[in-house]
């Protein structure tokens, strides 16, 4: 295999916006992509016309990128619309970086949106199950996750408890950011009481269906400097995937973050006990607990006893998905991009009051598709250069 | 070598009472669900093969819709052949099937197709 050579702190995201997170009725998932594109550009003085670097991937759109680029009458370089799930816009930064330093792009913007909520009323998803496996109507994907989750029990006697902590402390978090859907108090007896939906995950082991949308701008760390006070420079990137469905996840307590994650953490020269603030993508409560595990914060099998006491909260001594995650603040079918604009604003020093104290370094961790996707940001302030 | 058409064949077995894998003659292994060529090796050399039916619940759920719906069970099974497969564990509760439980495969029928399950492995069965 040849050397896994990764443009290290060469680019920079300067701008990160979210927009409709919640309910908007009204508009499509295009208006919501393009309302964040146009905040997050707006930051940095840049129009739709400078972008000539762009990186999509709607859900009820399977042609986004050319839609986008219509919408707004541009013309880029690059229109890269992959579909690798909800890792997918982690994936984006990824080629964004290797592109700009290529002289490929110059204005990278990679963006998504979605009206899943007030729009289709509901989980709005293009995937079909095979024929050997619809006719036993697992609800998916909560059903494969509980697959999961089911297997993580029985191989290492996670309690349900330990569940509830990831449910708990991204509540406390969203109860710190204004723009989080959920935000009222979630208690570990709500939490063992709520609604079982596919054993043993139950309504708040489950992300949340809402609108919403988020853009990040990136360019090359010459022109960030010129742009912004504090970039945000991307020190290392990498995915994995190793199936698609859950029945052939080769092993359902360890996810493909092992591979991403150690090769982002090699190409940007730091350990998972570095970082300062985490933001991985909870789609259910068990991610939490697989991906800081598979990222190093902690062993395999650990993860429950890790996130116990808060540690991962708001006062913990790892503070992971500061906005609410999509447990809590925002989950419109696809998460991933939302954990690259929190890591932004907490590298930035945006985070309001949830601003983690001198947050340098940060991890952004994408998942797509039923476990199978995973893809690893290592993030980093000029001082981590 | 007559084409393979995994899916169709894969069924009109089923249709005619059998529960059959695929295997490459190679190496010997199977795999599922089926395919133009094995997986990794891309080996085309691929048989049939009845399957035996024995299988272990590697990992299980209850899918709890709204009521007057049941709930039922879905599981992940690995069949002794090697491959896993998703499938419904009957003639016990749903929350009864757990993870290392012996079934054995039948074949049933569901919205008019043939379908693959499992029951809870009897006694003295082996």
């Amino acid at each position: 295999m040849s050397a896994d050579r990764f443009p290290r702190g060469r680019s920079a995201i300067v701008a990160a916006s979210t927009y409709g997170i919640g309910e908007s009725p009204g508009l499509s998932s295009m208006d919501l992509a393009v309302s964040a594109s146009l905040g997050a550009l707006d930051q940095v003085g840049l129009k739709p016309g400078d972008v000539d670097g762009l990186f999509i991937g709607l859900p009820d759109d399977f042609l986004s990128g050319l839609t986008f680029a219509e919408y707004l009458g541009i013309q880029p370089r690059i229109t890269e619309n992959n579909r690798t799930g909800g890792s997918a816009f982690l994936t984006h930064a990824m080629w964004a970086a290797l592109a700009i330093d290529a002289g490929q792009c110059d204005v990278a913007l990679i963006a998504y949106g979605s009206n899943q909520r007030s729009g289709a009323g509901g989980l709005v998803s293009s995937m079909r199950p095979p024929a050997y496996e619809a006719p036993y109507k697992l609800v998916r994907p909560v059903g494969a996750y509980a697959f999961a989750t089911s297997r993580y029990m029985h191989e290492y006697g996670l309690k349900r408890e330990q569940l509830g902590e990831v449910a708990l402390a991204a509540r406390r978090w969203a109860q710190l950011n204004p723009d989080a859907f959920m935000r009222d108090p979630l208690t570990m007896e709500d939490y063992l009481k709520s609604r079982m939906v596919s054993d043993p995950i139950s309504v708040r082991d489950c992300c949340l269906v809402t609108d919403g949308a988020a853009a990040v701008v990136m360019v090359s760390a010459e022109r960030a400097k010129h742009l912004v006070k504090r970039p945000v420079y991307l020190l290392g990137a990498a995915a994995a995937t190793d199936h698609r469905d859950i029945t052939s996840m080769p092993d359902l307590t360890r996810t493909a973050a092992v591979h991403s994650g150690a090769r982002a953490f090699a190409q940007a020269g730091v350990k998972p006990s570095d970082i300062d603030v985490a933001e991985v993508y909870d789609a259910f409560t068990i991610n939490t607990i697989l991906f800081l595990e598979d990222l190093g914060f902690c062993k395999k099998g650990e993860g429950g006893a890790f996130v116990e006491g808060g540690r991962i909260a708001p006062g913990g001594a790892l503070p992971v998905n500061t906005n609410g995650g999509g447990l809590s603040c925002v989950h419109p079918g696809m998460y991933g991009l939302f954990t690259m604009v929190e890591a932004t604003q907490q590298l930035m020093g945006a985070a309001g009051e949830r601003q983690v104290k001198d947050a340098k370094l940060a991890v952004a961790h994408g998942n797509g598709g039923e476990l199978s996707s995973q893809a690893t940001l290592v993030l980093g302030t000029e001082e981590t250069l | 070598m007559p084409t393979i058409r995994p899916e169709q064949d894969y069924f009109a077995h089923l249709a005619q009472g059998r529960f059959m894998l695929q295997r490459s003659r190679a190496s010997g292994k199977f795999f599922f669900y089926p395919r133009v060529a094995e997986p990794v090796t891309g080996g085309r050399d691929l048989e049939w093969v009845d399957a035996s039916g024995r299988g272990i619940v590697h990992a299980t759920t209850v899918v709890r819709p709204k009521p007057p719906q049941q709930p039922y069970n879905v599981a992940l099974v690995d069949l002794e052949e090697g491959p896993r497969m998703m499938s419904r564990v009957e003639g016990v509760a749903p929350e009864a099937v757990h993870i290392g439980m012996r079934v054995r495969a039948r074949i049933g029928t569901q919205d008019d197709k043939p379908v693959v399950l499992f029951d809870p492995e009897q006694k003295g069965q082996a």
